[in-house]
């Protein structure tokens, strides 16, 4: 097996026992990205003698018998939503395109410890929001399985990457589905960990009460080795939880006896592909052939999901997005241009007698915040801040976002049941594979519900992972199995339990050229 | 009769003395360099959380106590949405329905009889963290302004009143009255001038007519840069509050609730532009934050550990040291270090009179005169002390003790010391029998004077003493004379 098409976990051994250098590794995923991300677009920036760097650094110190972090000498990627020190952290949005962070992110600080071999940043949609990365302001990234059609997103670039083998491992963020449809739509693992097992710090809000840092890899043990290595209580997020970080790369290939799978009853209702139905059927008896007992549930409250998503999300990113106004950082419209416009237009009202009509212009303070967040935001994200502003509003705030959060309790309550009963909900990912670029661009509630399956993780909190499961028409199908809070180290188990069974994980794209 | 009742309520703003922000790690302190003290927490980079400073929530909890509020077990934080430049988030945190506290009082009073004794309630206290500076640079011909965030985070309490003043000399009071308990507590410094104080009086006219009382609309003052000008403010506007109403008879609710701004240069107030889109903050609770709970227990500990506050010391000044509640009003007033002196004084010497009037007459005099603090001051209490007895005991009269303490001032000397310097001697009790024995002796027209019922005469005695023997006491020189004329 050539040495891109290895998993994470085989190429620390290499590492480990000297047989591969840092640099060979990393030098051959550059070329990898060299060669096909031209077409793919999974990364926004990467740079070749920085990478190569931090590799020649880890394998002298590999040399000198000096003690490593658990990933050195590895790959991986980063969203261009967790901030790094000195760098670029745009989150593919016009208005930071010239941010440079001041500091480390927790996530890329653990990274850093670790050892790992940042490789680059990968394209996403605006801020995190949207399901196929084409918010993105500045490039479209395409499927590495079929290049007409999307990733899915908004971890778009972060799941290409893995699918076109231009690094083993890979972080993204999970707001309403942003690892696992992603991952399922690309064909490999993507695990988003209950709400507080990862810190938050450093990960550009989209929405605070949701968003998850998580891995993305092509096996559910490499997604063990980086998750233990991100996760932990972090002083610096109220939000973080303290509890003890379990080795979930050692435990991961002990398989789970006794296990009992919910079936959701609502999540096989109409809008779900016959081929996805069929793929998830087929999986769920392939956990039956290794022991598991499935029993159908309900979830009443989970078709609200996607309702009360699309408001709490919006009116947190509404606030979240309110300090890119152009004044302290990021883009600000060009002041003099705005400025001699300004004063044209009050001229020409006091010239034609119009004298209150010139009192009702704005002040330049104002008009610089509306042209420069106007002239910085996408049209995504817009109609995100609108959505959300309206439903905080004074009369609103009740009927929308309170009884969104009443809603939302429901949906917690409805799993906290369902793990009472089960160990894990399993179910479908998206209601289809990967869909063709520019297909649902004009229909925002179209795209919308495409989220149907994985928001509720998000707002109960919980832990959900995707894993591959089949093919439709050649394009990867995933799996999602869903658990109670702080039970990755089980659902890691499953998933790499149903890995050990079939070989949906190890499918690669032909790649071409 | 007056012809309307005026209506006050006050919405104060104290910054807490914490040594770090409300949400992140730096410095609070007053007057460095701009955008010195800041992070990327504070200066709200994306990607940045707020951690709550538990120091800052104790100390708002211990204030909200010594105002005699309740706490809630259960609070949260919110977002106040607006921008502005200072405003580096785009958004406040602060507390909008479940604030940490509410329902408390403050009781005011002055024994010089200018307001009648009143508790004032108080509605709500809530903490939040403080906006930067802006400096708006329009000398230079510009539309520039820079901007300060060394301030933004810093803890800020908001004390809300319910509308119970009807003066703006009880606005005053009560402003007067909470400085005090915040020094007291140890909390802010209450600088006016560096802006760890700020106050918004509400105000408005209940008039007397035939029909009853009519409340005329609220109007909101701001700039009021220190108690003497919220005095003023208040009264300028009650004042103007009546011209509007007998010229419009404008009731509450007829238009909106207007805010003006107090000059102090002019002595008036003027009206601020009215924004419509600023009165929708767009509350919403934090979802960086966890809400704080706060046990039965913590309030009981927090309490318990209050110390002594303003109106409890006065009490017992008054009734364990036996000075008047105006003396006792004087000397808690000055503050917790200069009345902690006092008490040092009054215990030492055990006579809380004697200790009440040099505190107030040398003590408080010296400071005046001198613009010391009582920590700057050169007379340690145990020094004081030690005068005071050779007063109490007769060693001194007021007068020669007076000259003492002057020495003990200026060069710092201890009592004895001084008085060594000041050729000041105790005068053996047998040898001052004995100089009695002899100028009574020598003056029997004196002595005849007194036994005729002129006890007064004696006093020509204490002269004659003197000069043949400075140190005499003066006072038991009569004594030690009409017991010697009487045993005659
Ligand atoms: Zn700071």
């Amino acid at each position: 097996m050539s040495m891109i098409h290895s998993t994470a976990t085989q190429l620390l051994q290499e590492l480990q026992a000297s047989r591969l250098s840092s640099v060979e590794i990393t030098s051959a995923y550059l070329d990898q990205i060299e060669r096909h991300d031209p077409r793919v677009g999974a990364f926004l920036r990467f740079d070749r003698d920085a990478a190569l760097q931090q590799a020649r650094a880890i394998d002298e110190r590999r040399a000198k018998g000096q003690p490593l972090g658990k990933l050195a000498g590895l790959p991986v990627a980063v969203k261009d939503l967790l901030t790094s020190t000195g760098e670029l952290t745009t989150c593919a949005s016009k208005i930071l395109a010239n941010f440079r962070s001041p500091y480390d992110s927790t996530v890329v600080a653990k990274l850093k410890a670790a050892d790992a071999v940042l490789i680059g940043r990968t394209n996403m949609d605006e801020f995190a929001m949207g399901g196929s990365t084409e918010n993105s302001a500045f490039q479209k990234t395409h499927n590495p399985w079929d290049l007409t059609r999307t990733p899915g997103g908004s971890s778009g670039g972060a799941a290409a990457c893995v699918a076109a083998s231009m690094t083993p491992l890979s972080i993204g963020t999970d707001t309403g589905g942003s690892i696992r449809q992603p991952a399922a739509m690309c064909g490999v693992t993507g695990l988003k960990p209950t709400y507080g097992r990862v810190s938050r710090f450093g990960l550009v809000a989209f929405a605070s009460s949701l968003d998850q840092a998580g891995p993305l890899a092509w096996t559910a043990d490499d997604a063990a080795l980086l998750l233990e290595v991100i996760a932990g209580h972090d002083p610096r997020d109220a939000t973080s939880v303290d509890a003890p970080v379990p080795a979930y790369s050692q435990s991961v290939r002990q398989p789970l006896a006794g296990l009992s799978l919910g079936l959701v009853r609502e999540h096989f209702a109409a809008g779900l592909e016959p081929d996805v139905e069929q793929a998830v059927r087929e999986a769920v008896k392939v956990y039956e052939s290794l022991g598991a007992t499935v029993k159908e549930i309900s979830l009443p409250h989970s078709k609200y999901g996607v309702a009360v998503y699309y408001l709490v999300a919006p009116c947190e990113a509404s606030s979240n997005l309110a300090r890119y106004d152009g004044v302290h950082y990021g883009h600000r419209t060009d002041e003099a241009a705005m400025h001699a416009e300004l004063n044209a237009k009050r001229k020409q009202l006091v010239a034609a007698g119009k004298h209150a009509e010139a009192d009702k212009l704005e002040s330049p303070l104002v008009e610089l915040y509306r042209r420069s967040r106007a002239e910085g935001f996408g049209p995504e994200v817009k109609r995100r801040i609108m959505l959300g502003t309206y439903a905080l509003s004074a009369g609103y705030y009740d009927a929308y976002y309170l009884k969104a959060l009443k809603v939302r309790r429901l949906i917690r309550d409805d799993f906290d049941r369902a793990f009472q009963e089960v160990d894990f909900v399993i179910g479908p990912v998206s209601t289809s594979p990967a869909f063709k670029l520019g297909d649902k661009v004009d229909d925002p509630l179209a795209m919308y519900l495409m989220d149907i399956y994985t928001v509720s993780a998000n707002l109960a909190g919980i832990a959900g992972i995707s894993i591959p499961c089949g093919f439709s028409r050649g394009l990867p199908i995933g799996l999602q199995l869903q658990a109670k809070p702080f039970d990755e180290e089980r659902l890691l188990r499953a998933a790499a339990m149903y890995q050990t069974a079939t070989d949906w994980h190890t499918k690669r794209p032909t790649m071409g050229k | 009769m007056s012809n309307y009742d005026i209506i006050i309520g006050l919405e104060v703003h104290v910054q807490l003395q914490t040594a770090t922000k409300l949400f992140c790690g730096c410095s609070t302190q007053f007057g460095a360099e701009p955008n010195t003290q800041t992070c990327p927490v504070c200066t709200g980079m994306p990607g940045t959380l707020p951690v709550m400073n538990r120091k800052a929530f104790d100390l708002a909890v211990r204030t909200a106590l010594a105002l005699n509020c309740q706490i809630a077990p259960f609070t949260k934080w919110d977002r106040k949405q607006y921008y502005y430049p200072d405003l580096p988030k785009g958004y406040q945190i602060s507390q909008f329905d479940l604030p940490f506290s509410h329902d408390g009082w403050l009781e005011i009073s002055d024994p010089k009889g200018k307001i009648e004794p009143k508790r004032l309630r108080i509605q709500r206290v809530h903490l939040e963290e403080d906006a930067g500076k802006s400096m708006h640079d329009e000398v230079a011909g510009s539309a520039d302004s820079r901007i300060d965030l060394n301030r933004t985070g810093t803890p800020l309490l908001e004390i809300v009143t319910q509308p119970d003043m009807r003066s703006p000399a009880e606005a005053k009071a009560f402003l007067t009255e909470l400085k005090l308990l915040l020094t007291y507590l140890g909390v802010s410094d209450c600088n006016m001038q560096e802006g760890s104080l700020r106050v918004d009086g509400n105000i408005n006219l209940h008039v007397h007519t035939d029909a009853g009382k009519i409340a005329t609309p609220i109007v909101e003052v701001k700039n009021m840069n220190s108690f003497r000008s919220v005095e003023r403010a208040l009264t300028y506007e009650a004042e103007r509050l009546w011209d509007v109403w007998q010229e419009s008879k404008q009731k509450l609710g007829d238009v909106p609730k207007q805010t003006r701004g107090w000059d102090d240069q002019a002595n008036i107030t003027r009206g601020q532009r009215h924004k419509e889109e600023s009165s929708d903050y767009r509350y919403f609770p934090d979802p960086d934050l966890v809400p704080v709970t706060v046990s039965s227990e913590r309030v009981a500990e927090v309490q318990s550990g209050l110390g002594e506050l303003p109106a409890a010391l006065r009490t017992r000044l008054e009734t364990s040291y036996g000075i008047t509640p105006y003396d006792s009003d004087v000397i808690v007033n000055q503050g917790r270090a200069a009345a902690d002196y006092y008490l040092a004084v009054a215990d030492g010497v055990a006579d809380g009179k004697l200790a009440s009037n040099w505190f107030q007459q040398d003590v408080l005099r010296t400071l005046n005169d001198r613009s010391l603090t009582i920590e700057q001051f050169g007379v340690p209490a145990t020094a004081l002390v030690a005068l005071l007895k050779k007063i109490k005991g007769g060693e001194l009269d007021n007068a020669r003790g007076r000259q003492v303490f002057a020495a003990m001032l200026d060069q710092g000397l201890s009592a004895d010391a001084a008085m060594q310097a000041l050729g000041f001697e105790q005068v053996d009790e047998s040898e001052l029998v004995a100089l009695c024995q002899e100028i009574v002796a020598a003056n029997p027209k004196i002595v005849a004077d007194v036994k005729g019922g002129n006890a007064k005469a004696a006093g020509s005695f204490v002269g004659m003493a003197k000069k043949k023997n400075k140190n005499v006491n003066p006072a038991r020189v009569q004594e030690i004379c009409l017991q010697l004329i009487a045993q005659m």
